[in-house]
């Protein structure tokens, strides 16, 4: 099996994918990039803390104009997943204003990025719709 | 009690290409035209705050002086983000407020003409394909843009918009382009904006899609520009000429504010509660309320921030941005005029200059020399402006006497 890196380190791969944040060990704020300190409380220790992989759309846009190099449309969105929010594609949907919408449920996927020069496979993430059994 | 601070002089360009001026050129005439406004020159100011983002390194408080004036006075070079037209007027204010100095001269400038999208910067897409090796503060391998959602200007204030219609009823793109409509048929009546085309709401649902809701023309304009202003103490203004004294403008507040950490305000930032705040403050400061606005210039960079910025400068009750716009309100000839300059989605956005120009307008209204878009009777006006990382500046104007 080819080695895999994940897109960002709070990316967790493995049998179980899911997304980590540091929390402050003494006020709950949750982090996604490396810490100095904490931006609520000014303490500076941190736990590893689990992001729930099912959540709710707060906001999204449907982008049709980026940089050189990224595919468009693309849909971002703010998922609130069990009271922590997270920046992600919502992916596996049509991006129109007639099949993203907030208030939908999703939950977290990974898929492939590419492999670099080495075979190394890179692992990002995004959310799907939640569709309610028909 | 620091003594109060008025407007002696304010100018502000013509928004839009320049090509044959550089920003030099632009803060220039703006800072000239500010003195002159002002009947004073630069060998009256104590202080020169100015602003160039997008050039922040390279001293355009310096390179102005050495073009219009170098009399040794301190010159504090200010980059905010979009707010850095009005951190360079508070910085002049707190100069006087300081007691420091009498005059200040506060410049904000910039050449965006052609800039294309802002916000895309950093890794992007393309740039795979040779080594994955984690790097920065969230160990990225490849670029996140556009992988993991986005952090341009278009799509982070649309998440904005659709957030807030996500809370509240009532929110729809067509409101959305609504706003857009009223912004583009007040800028017809503005000679200084970039662009002066009405459109209808059909042409505007129907442009190019930049980040859904916001089309093309619900994004503010990229375009050159500048703006200067010139701060005198209420006891240096007593000495004045009764032509200074009528035509002053007092700050009655200037505030400067950024946001306090709330759950998500690392993920979208949060571009309400810091305004909220700078709001609540400057409304303090001001002794006055919402109520009390005549007008209100507020940061219209994408429709959709200029429907929750009802909300947060407390222009309609809590939720209620929809109704307050569907009743008419935030039109020219509504009861609480909203961005009658034509509003940065066409009076245009110079980053440095857009703090400065919206003081100017609601100063113009209150010297009662706004031309055809007059509001007649203006007394009380406020201007709003907000830099993403974030930065927000509030200033409420009254007229004198």
């Amino acid at each position: 099996m080819p080695k895999q890196l994940p897109l960002v380190d709070y990316l967790v791969l493995g049998d179980d994918p899911h997304l980590e944040a540091w929390e402050c060990t003494s006020c709950g704020a949750r982090f996604f990039d490396r810490r100095n300190a904490c931006a609520k409380c000014e303490a500076d220790e941190f736990r590893r803390a689990r992001i729930a992989s099912e959540g709710v759309v707060r906001a999204f846009t449907i982008v049709s104009l980026a940089a050189p190099g990224i595919a468009v449309p693309f849909v971002s969105a703010i998922v609130d997943c069990d009271g922590t929010s997270v920046r992600a594609n919502i992916v596996n949907v049509e991006p129109t204003d007639t099949h993203v919408a907030t208030g939908m449920k999703v939950r977290l996927v990974t898929e492939p990025i590419g492999v670099d020069d080495d075979g190394v496979e890179g692992i990002g993430f995004g959310f799907e719709p939640i569709y309610a059994a028909t | 009690m620091s003594e109060d601070v008025w407007i002696l002089g304010i100018h502000m360009t013509k928004f839009g290409k320049h090509p044959d001026k550089d920003a030099v050129d632009l803060a220039a005439e703006a800072a000239r035209a500010a003195l002159a406004d002002g009947g004073v020159t630069m060998r009256d100011m104590g202080i020169l705050a100015a602003g160039n983002l997008m050039n922040a390194a390279a001293g355009i408080g310096q390179m102005l002086q050495k073009q219009i004036g170098q009399t040794g006075i301190p010159v504090y070079n200010v980059a905010n983000a979009c707010a850095t037209g009005a951190t360079a007027l508070r910085t002049a204010v707190m100069a006087i407020k300081a007691g420091e100095v009498d005059y200040g001269l506060a410049v904000g400038v910039e050449k965006l003409a052609g800039a294309g999208l802002l916000g895309a910067g950093g890794r992007t897409g393309g740039s795979e394909g040779k080594h994955y090796e984690p790097s920065g503060r969230y160990g990225a391998i490849a670029g996140t843009d556009g992988r993991i959602g986005t952090a341009t200007m278009p799509g982070t204030f649309a998440q904005v918009g659709m957030e807030y219609g996500h809370k509240y009823e009532g929110v729809s793109f067509e409101l959305f382009a609504r706003i857009s409509e009223k912004n583009h048929a007040h800028s017809t009546l503005n000679p200084l904006a970039a662009y002066t085309k009405k459109m209808t709401l059909d042409e505007i649902m129907s442009d190019v899609m930049i980040a859904y809701p916001n089309t093309r023309p619900m994004c503010s304009a990229n375009c050159d520009g500048a703006a200067a202003a010139v701060v005198v103490s209420d006891s240096k203004l007593k000495t004045l000429s009764l032509e200074q004294r009528r035509r002053a403008v007092k700050i009655s507040a200037s505030v400067l504010t950024t946001d306090p950490w709330e759950e998500a305000c690392q993920v979208l930032p949060d571009v309400n509660t810091l305004t909220r705040n700078a709001a609540r403050q400057a409304y303090e400061a001001a002794g006055v309320g919402p109520d009390d606005l005549d007008l209100v210039e507020l940061h219209d960079c994408f429709a959709t921030a200029e429907l929750v910025h009802y909300d947060n400068l407390m222009l309609c009750e809590e939720g209620g941005a929809a109704d307050f716009f569907n009743s008419g309100a935030p039109w020219r000839d509504g009861s609480k005029p909203v961005n009658v300059s034509g509003g940065l989605q066409s009076k245009g956005h110079p980053i440095s200059a857009t703090g400065i120009a919206n003081v100017w307008e609601v100063a113009t209204h209150l010297r009662g020399e706004a031309g055809e878009r007059q509001i007649e009777g203006a007394q009380v006006g406020l201007a709003h402006v907000i830099g993403l990382g974030s930065a927000c500046g509030v200033h409420i104007l009254e007229k004198a006497g």
